[in-house]
């Protein structure tokens, strides 16, 4: 998996530094600020966070998601500090609910308050997961028989689970959303999407 | 017209679902192709050129508090001049001291020269679904209409326009929110999905260029036509962001980084989309 997002990785940030490259006149960070703050001003006041990247996200933001080593490491150290465990130590949990949040796009829009459903993680917008679901994104790596080609080692199970936890421990800047980090799923909900990636009955892993 | 387009969804959809395992991505994307074809086949079925035509009435209707219609209006090239002003917006209008897009400029229209309430006006813009575009969003789609044909030419030369197209760049890359999504997560690669939709690689002038000037669009999915300030604020909502407000700097500068990219391109709009 880390092979597979570096190289999709890579491909994207040459593109993009191509880009960055191009690019001219400097904006006033402090421009673009008061840019966006005055863009939406129906926002409720207890999202006025989602307006502002925190300092990972500046750092993705201002080089393009092509962070030199140092600060790449430096956020992977960071973001990996950040990570929550199970209080049990049990990375595993229900396939079924995983493949249910894996299909359910529902969450945190400004339309979804008050919430009328669990928030779902989405996972098939972006990754191929089972060959069953057609209707699936690309802007993320293949997860067909995720946890087969890891021999199910407890070492890729943990390793899951942090990197949907926070994909930023494992690949700074990477696409993905931290879905641990920012609150958009319980802990529960990501021990279910590693079922689904990491159990050998999970129809990721059976070729279903 | 709207059975045609049923047939046309419900094609896109058994392909989809009968598509067996292994040469599945290419016979999505045949599936997909198909459906394009198939709306592309016959272009007066487009329901969005009946908004045009609304639009067209609205913008020659006296109205608004002042009983005026927008034909002293000058969107760039004279006033009441439309054909062609599409293909030249953004632009900064040095009456009004700012850069503006089409709708921007519209709606400062509305506002100067009929006497209408800014904050009335950009409440609620845009159209839920299945509901028609509002009032402002069909006389936009009427006036780009009127360049549909034509290649983008917007200048963006002067400093105050090179500067909303850099603000825009900025912006597009910007990552935050709860899913930390910037433009850019979904539109800086080529030939990438979400689910079966395909996404522009909007900051590659050569993709920009097939893209851009498709908007205003009707949008069988949603079932009316969409706006690029509708498109944009739709955007943002995905991206779990608050309401984008409508002639909003950011908007503004994101439509000027956009059109710069998509220079040369042809404008086909109102353009019939999924």
């Amino acid at each position: 998996m880390k092979k597979l997002l570096a190289l999709s990785g890579a491909a994207l940030l040459s593109v993009v530094a191509a880009a960055y490259a191009q690019q001219k006149a400097a904006v006033d960070p402090a421009k673009v600020d008061a840019t966006v703050n005055a863009a939406f001003p129906a926002a409720p006041s207890d999202w006025a966070p989602r307006l502002t990247p925190d300092e990972t996200m500046r750092q993705c933001s201002q080089t393009r998601n092509k962070p030199d080593k140092k600060t790449a490491d430096a956020i992977e150290k960071r973001e990996k500090a950040a990570i929550e465990y199970p209080a049990d130590g049990n990375f595993i949990g229900d396939w079924k609910k995983g493949e249910a949040l894996a299909q359910n796009g529902y969450g945190l829009r400004f339309s979804d308050y008050p919430p009328r459903r669990t928030t779902g993680g989405n996972c098939y917008a972006c990754h191929q997961l089972t060959k069953k679901e057609v209707s699936y994104g690309t802007l993320g790596p293949s997860l067909l028989e995720y946890g087969k080609l890891r021999d199910y080692k407890p070492a890729a199970v943990k390793a899951a689970y942090e990197k949907i936890y926070n994909s930023h421990a494992a690949l700074a800047c990477s696409n993905m959303p931290r879905f641990g980090a920012n609150k958009i799923l319980t802990i529960d909900q990501i021990k279910d999407a590693v079922a689904l990636l990491m159990s050998p009955d999970s129809p990721v892993n059976k070729g279903q | 017209m709207k059975n045609f387009l049923q047939t046309a969804f419900a094609a896109l959809c058994a392909v989809a679902a009968v598509t067996a395992a292994p040469a599945q991505d290419a016979d999505t994307e045949k599936g997909i192709e198909r459906y394009r074809q198939m709306l592309k086949e016959d272009p007066w079925s487009n329901p969005g050129l009946l908004d045009a035509d609304r639009g067209e009435a609205l913008w020659k209707t006296t109205r608004g508090p002042k009983n005026v219609s927008l034909e002293t209006c000058d969107l760039g090239k004279g006033a009441g001049k439309v054909d062609g002003v599409f293909a030249e917006l953004p632009r900064f209008f040095a009456g009004a001291n700012q850069v503006m897009d089409l709708e921007t400029r519209i709606l400062w229209c509305m506002e100067k020269i009929q006497g209408f309430n800014r904050a009335d006006l950009i409440k609620r813009p845009h159209p839920g679904g299945g509901q028609p575009v509002k009032e402002l969003g069909a006389m936009a789609t009427y006036v780009a209409s009127k360049s549909s044909g034509m290649k983008y030419a917007a200048r963006l030369d002067k400093p105050q326009e090179k500067a909303m197209v850099a603000l825009g760049d900025e912006l597009f890359h910007r990552r935050s929110g709860p899913f930390d999504f910037s433009c850019a997560t979904c539109h800086a690669a080529e030939g990438l999905r979400i689910r079966l939709q395909g996404l522009p690689y909007l900051e590659s002038p050569s993709e920009a260029k097939k893209v851009i000037g498709e908007w205003p669009a009707y949008r069988v999915s949603s079932t009316h036509v969409m706006t690029m300030q509708h498109r944009l604020y739709d955007c943002y909502w995905q991206m779990r962001m608050p309401e984008l407000q409508f002639g909003s700097d950011a908007s503004v500068a994101l439509i000027a980084y956009l059109t710069k990219n998509a220079e040369g391109g042809e404008i086909s709009a109102p353009a019939l989309k999924r």
